[in-house]
């Protein structure tokens, strides 16, 4: 190892020559310290996210002890403590953390792909068609259950589709995916306001609660689809990820380190709405979630690009806590979609003002 | 050693009867072009004669819409886009630089086609950045944000990216625009040094015609999305072809540095014999020197 460009003549200037080796060095160091940054904040998040968990299965009208929760885990609780933990708490915790998870990993997809923090499913109506679906199976076909599930993650899939079509133009650009998407979010809320006026009290009550974004009717039974769409398309979105870091630098940039643009951009949005549809049908549009994960994941990981790990849990760990606060912490009962719009609108707020301060996209 | 070892093969780029336009507009037409390999080439034209447009579908940004861009003989389009940026790089005009990225991390991604399913980070990617940022003097910026760069910084920067790519051929849109003269020297010798040094084929688009005349070895005039001539600087740099390309009127001098044509452009005004101020200075007999 020798020098850069050895060459026929001295170089001069711009170009000096230098051992290589020390370079290779200094980049190694600079990598390293990103990548701890990158294992670091996970940890710290995860370690989080166990205390949230034990909390969530142990605070309650009747406490149970970690010790009592972690006999009834493994099989050698009493009777009274196997009800409360299997049947009431664990699932709604395992629900909050992943939907959290599913709405952090779908709007950090959403907002590093069209480089824009407004993009996020739950801002350009994506969320939406599905609360638009499920009201008109709660409303019109008197449907419940699963089946308010399934309208809501077909809602979901029609309005990116109809989103993805309007906005496109010889390829989908970041601000008119935005605008369209807002656009529809609107007609779409329109839709759900004329339901609900014309619906009976009763039933507009069980759409309202849904609509809200709420963990109250987690079940062990809702538990295994949502795990098991998640084991699917968790591991398809951090590798269809991967497109990401080239799509960031602008679509020539992107195309000329080989990324295939608009093919990465197509499955990127099937999985990013696939996600944010499945999360939907769990607990409902729980507000803001989306929006504010990859934001904030961002912040704690500075300076290392794209954070879809981070982003995830950073969103299990809003949904997880925002639950806990509403239900215990407050002199009334909330459903956790309350507690998340209260954090996110006025981080839209902020967004939106300091975008307009700076021109761009924030 | 490094950027010492020429690639053992050597890439070659053209374009046969290519046509590209964006929607309904056609901008380049019937266009069949050879990119000399090894060589740098510089394209220049008028603003609107399609000279980015050419660049961007050398790069197959634009998809043909009759024609077609040839690699190593292949059309572009049907070779897998990764293994095309693994002998391709650009450095396009706009790239976007994501909020809060490291100078390291920005320059990584130029490594993204070396990279697949089973390997990901390697050592050879810590030498290839390590390479780029060197050569390009931005090593000690390694660990800083990118918004922190001044404008010519943050340019060697983001042409340390399209090198990390190593690839034989490099084509860059408008590298100098936004630079002060110091800075697109800088980028200019350091694009000659790597043409020179590793037998990079480069393809430069750039508006200053005196830079374009001493650094390329290959000019290719463009006008109305054709190209109207081509060869070296001193075999398409004359005061008629300033006139067909650009509608410039102009005198041709002989740059006493590098021995290659200067343009010394004609406007209305500011000439020394005043009485000729308004009436046609026909190029060429203005002055002594001429171009051939």
């Amino acid at each position: 190892m020798t020098a850069v460009l050895t060459g026929r003549r001295p170089t001069r200037g711009a170009v000096r020559v230098e051992a290589d080796t020390a370079g290779v060095e200094v980049v190694r160091r600079v990598r390293h310290r990103l990548r701890r940054r990158t294992v670091v904040v996970p940890l710290a998040l995860l370690m989080f996210l166990l205390v949230m968990f034990c909390l969530a299965l142990t605070v309650g009208d009747f406490p149970v002890s970690v010790q009592q929760v972690w006999l009834s885990l493994t099989g050698r609780g009493t009777r009274a403590t196997d009800f409360i933990v299997h049947e009431l708490r664990l699932p709604r915790a395992v629900i909050a953390l992943a939907v959290g998870a599913c709405f952090g990993l779908s709007g950090a997809i959403f907002q590093s792909m069209m480089r824009n923090p407004l993009a996020s499913p739950d801002i350009i109506g994506i969320t939406s068609g599905a609360s638009a679906a499920a009201v008109i199976a709660i409303l019109m076909l008197g449907l419940s259950g699963f089946a308010i599930s399934a309208f809501a993650f077909a809602g979901a899939l029609i309005t990116a589709l109809a989103i993805y079509l309007l906005a496109w133009k010889q390829g989908v650009a970041g601000y008119r995916l935005v605008l369209v998407g807002i656009g529809i979010a609107a007609m779409l809320g329109a839709i759900i306001d004329y339901l609900l006026t014309r619906a009976q009290i009763w039933d507009a009550q069980v759409a309202l609660l849904w609509l809200t974004g709420s963990l109250n009717g987690a079940s062990a039974a809702e538990l295994r689809p949502l795990l098991l769409l998640m084991v699917i398309v968790v591991p398809l979105a951090l590798w269809a990820g991967g497109a990401l870091g080239g799509l960031q630098l602008g679509d020539d940039a992107a195309t000329s380190i080989g990324v295939r643009v608009e093919r990465s951009r197509l499955l990127l949005i099937l999985i990013g709405v696939a996600l944010a549809s499945i999360a939907t049908a769990a607990a409902g549009p729980v507000g803001f979630v989306a929006f504010v994960s990859g934001p904030i994941a961002r912040r704690l990981t500075h300076g290392t690009g794209i954070a879809l790990v981070p982003a995830a849990l950073v969103g299990a760990a809003v949904v997880i806590t925002a639950d806990f606060v509403g239900q215990h912490l407050l002199p009334v009962q909330l459903p956790v979609g309350i507690l998340t719009a209260a954090v996110g609108a006025p981080f839209l707020l902020y967004l939106l003002v300091r975008s307009n301060r700076i021109g761009h996209g924030g | 050693m490094v950027l010492s070892d020429a690639p053992a093969t050597r890439h070659t780029l053209s374009a046969s009867e290519l046509g590209l336009g964006y929607g309904d507009r056609q901008i380049v037409e019937d266009l069949t072009v050879d990119i000399p390999t090894g060589k740098v080439t510089v394209i220049i034209g008028a603003n609107g004669c399609g000279k980015s447009t050419l660049l961007r579908g050398l790069a197959r940004l634009l998809t043909p819409t009759h024609g077609a861009v040839l690699l190593d003989g292949r059309s572009i389009s049907s070779i897998p886009s990764k293994q095309v940026a693994k002998v391709m790089g650009l450095l396009p005009q706009a790239p976007i630089a994501p909020e809060g990225i490291t100078v390291a991390d920005l320059v990584g991604r130029g490594r993204y086609p070396h990279q697949g399913w089973f390997r990901q980070w390697a050592p050879d990617d810590d030498r290839a950045v390590a390479e780029a940022l060197t050569v390009t003097s931005t090593l000690e910026l390694a660990d800083r944000p990118i918004e922190e760069m001044s404008g010519g910084q943050r340019q060697r920067v983001w042409i340390a990216m399209a090198l990390a790519q190593e690839t034989d051929l490099l084509l860059l849109d408008e590298p100098t625009t936004y630079l002060d003269l110091s800075h697109q020297l800088e980028v200019l010798d350091l694009l000659t040094d790597l043409n020179r040094r590793r037998g990079t084929t480069v393809v430069i688009v750039m508006h200053d015609l005196n830079l374009a005349c001493r650094y390329a070895d290959h000019l290719i005039a463009m006008r109305d999305g054709r190209i109207s001539a081509e060869g070296t600087p001193n075999e398409v740099i004359t005061a008629e072809a300033m006139m067909e390309v650009f509608g410039l009127r102009s005198t041709i001098i002989t740059d006493p540095v590098s021995k290659t044509p200067t343009i010394i452009p004609i406007g209305r005004h500011h000439c020394a014999d005043d009485s000729d101020d308004e009436t046609a200075v026909l190029s060429g007999e203005w002055s002594g020197e001429t171009s051939s």
